[in-house]
């Protein structure tokens, strides 16, 4: 009860600074919200079930181009979304039914040399997506019914609804039987499998909800933003979301969303301050690794908030 | 009543690169009974579990359970179809509550959360079930495991080294606790407490070197000359 109350209370502070938030702070929440789920999927796999992947950015980008592509071919929004969740999904499953078959430092390696994979077929097909330089979506594209995505308000709102529906399914998941049998997978493999648990299932449903969690990030940034680009699929983009799990507290259905928030306003705090800030961002990092390496959030469930999800 | 045979296994073999660990064993398990699997270190005892259990894939022979093959079954299903197995090596979720650990057990065969407290009971834990597993003593531990074990309600429980490391006194409560599961749930007992496996298992069978040496009663492995020699000494 009062862990909903909680994530509820977050979302209705996110919806009241829809109204309160100044214009700069206003358009940079939208895009910390969107790629906030791209963190919650990738804690979904991470956090909960114990891998380990460097290849997220692989989903991300199967959901962005996805839309984006579909909506240059005329699609309108709302299917485009959806076709690109499904990609994130589908993507995930796939190299998942592969990668899966290894463990730790293996599925890392695994992960990342398929979203390698995927950002090389990005650039080998340059002429249909735009390699690096990317595209922009059409204005028509990005109406979703009578919305329009391009305005500031219905932008935030659109980004703050996907959030909301991913962070209470996301709740809903860990406090389920089956977001149980995830973390047992996490805590021991070898004994969850001895209970008659059937790991590699186990974890291949969760990679997959994981992608699709990411296809519907990168989805909702081609539309809400209206930029598709080959940045995306790079490694920097599978690295981050693990970066906001790290910060916000991984196995914490809050965390990367405050983990996307802390980093997000640091770059920006640090960068107003000095040219080397990304210097003091990792400053910062690292001495959050050394000092709360649990995150932000697993340090207070460790000291006393033990209800956290 | 005929005795009923519950797991049948024939001509297994194991070979880890060179070595045979397990050299086509044939082995019967009857339903209801104790059954007690001894042999010197090295014998092939956790190998022919590991095998019997799932945990290793089976090279050569085959494996019937309540009249079914399972010799292809990986572990997950053969848990399902009621073959428990509990580690050697303590093998709990140290990071879960102990009312969390049995959750994931009875779970796991499609039961209600409200039976935790009676699988806890069961083994005398029910005072520690919101403890951390981890944090619990060695003995505690291995109390848990049976638990988790039984949860599962197996037909068949594979109990590999439960009193390695228990006090005497542990071992005694161990004991009484193992000989009231037969005849509902058939055991398999791999133990090297010969006082321990004197008292509980119906009957024996002595592995050496991957082989078959003997089956029979205690008194049976007792007074066989193979067995004193090669194992008790003799």
């Amino acid at each position: 009860m009062k862990a909903l109350l909680l994530h509820l209370g977050v979302l209705a502070g996110l919806l009241a600074l829809n109204f309160l938030a100044p214009a700069y702070h206003h358009a940079m929440l939208a895009r910390i919200m969107v790629l906030a789920v791209f963190g919650l999927g990738y804690n979904i796999a991470f956090g909960y079930t114990g891998l380990l992947s460097l290849g997220h950015a692989l989903y991300f980008a199967a959901g962005l181009y996805a839309t984006g592509l579909l909506s240059q071919a005329g699609w309108s929004a709302g299917p485009a979304l959806l076709a690109g969740v499904l990609a994130g999904g589908a993507i995930a499953l796939v190299s998942g039914a592969l990668a899966l078959r290894t463990a730790g430092v293996s599925l890392m390696i695994v992960t990342l040399m398929f979203a390698q994979a995927g950002y090389q077929t990005i650039l080998y097909y340059t002429p249909l997506t735009r390699g690096e330089e990317g595209f922009n979506l059409t204005n028509a594209g990005r109406m979703l019914g009578p919305v329009n995505l391009t305005e500031e308000t219905p932008r935030y709102l659109a980004a703050l609804a996907l959030f909301a529906v991913a962070l209470l399914l996301k709740l809903a998941l860990v406090r389920s039987r089956r977001g149980r049998v995830m973390v047992a997978v996490r805590e021991n493999e070898e004994r969850s499998r001895m209970l008659g648990y059937d790991v590699f299932r186990v974890k291949l449903v969760a990679l997959t909800l994981s992608g699709l969690y990411a296809g519907a990030a990168g989805a909702a940034w081609a539309v809400l933003f209206g930029y598709v680009g080959a940045g995306f699929a790079g490694i920097q983009y599978s690295i981050l979301p693990l970066l906001y799990t790290l910060l916000g507290g991984a196995g914490t259905v809050l965390g990367p969303f405050l983990g996307a928030l802390l980093m997000f306003y640091l770059i920006d705090l640090t960068s107003d301050v000095s040219q080397s800030y990304l210097f003091m961002v990792g400053a910062s990092l690292l001495i959050l690794v050394v000092f709360a390496p649990k995150g932000i959030l697993g340090s207070l469930r460790a000291r006393g908030l033990k209800w956290l999800p | 009543m005929a005795a009923v045979t519950l797991l049948e296994a024939r001509g297994l073999t194991h070979r880890f690169g060179g070595l045979t660990a397990v050299r086509g064993v044939d082995f019967d398990l009857t339903q209801g009974e104790c059954h007690a699997l001894i042999g010197p270190n090295g014998a092939g005892k956790t190998t022919l579990v590991s095998l019997l259990s799932g945990r290793l894939p089976v090279q050569t022979g085959a494996i019937r359970f309540a009249g079914q093959d399972i010799t292809r079954l990986p572990a997950h299903q053969r848990v399902r179809r009621g073959i428990a197995y509990t580690f050697q090596i303590t093998s709990v979720y140290a990071g879960l509550s102990v009312a969390e650990n049995a959750g994931l057990a009875i779970q796991s065969r499609g039961g209600a959360e409200a039976e935790v407290p009676a699988a806890l009971a069961r083994v005398g834990l029910e005072g520690m079930a919101e403890a951390r597993a981890g944090t619990l003593s060695y003995g505690h531990q291995r109390l848990l495991e049976l638990a988790m074990g039984l949860a599962l309600h197996p037909r068949l429980l594979i109990l590999d080294e439960p009193t390695q490391g228990l006090s005497a006194g542990e071992i005694g409560r161990f004991k009484d606790l193992v000989a009231g599961l037969t005849p509902e749930i058939t055991v398999l007992l791999i133990e090297h407490n010969m006082e321990v496996v004197m008292d509980l298992a119906r009957r024996i069978t002595v592995l050496n070197f991957g082989e078959v040496l003997a089956t029979g009663t205690p008194k049976a492995i007792r007074a066989n000359r193979a067995v004193q020699s090669a194992y008790l000494g003799g």
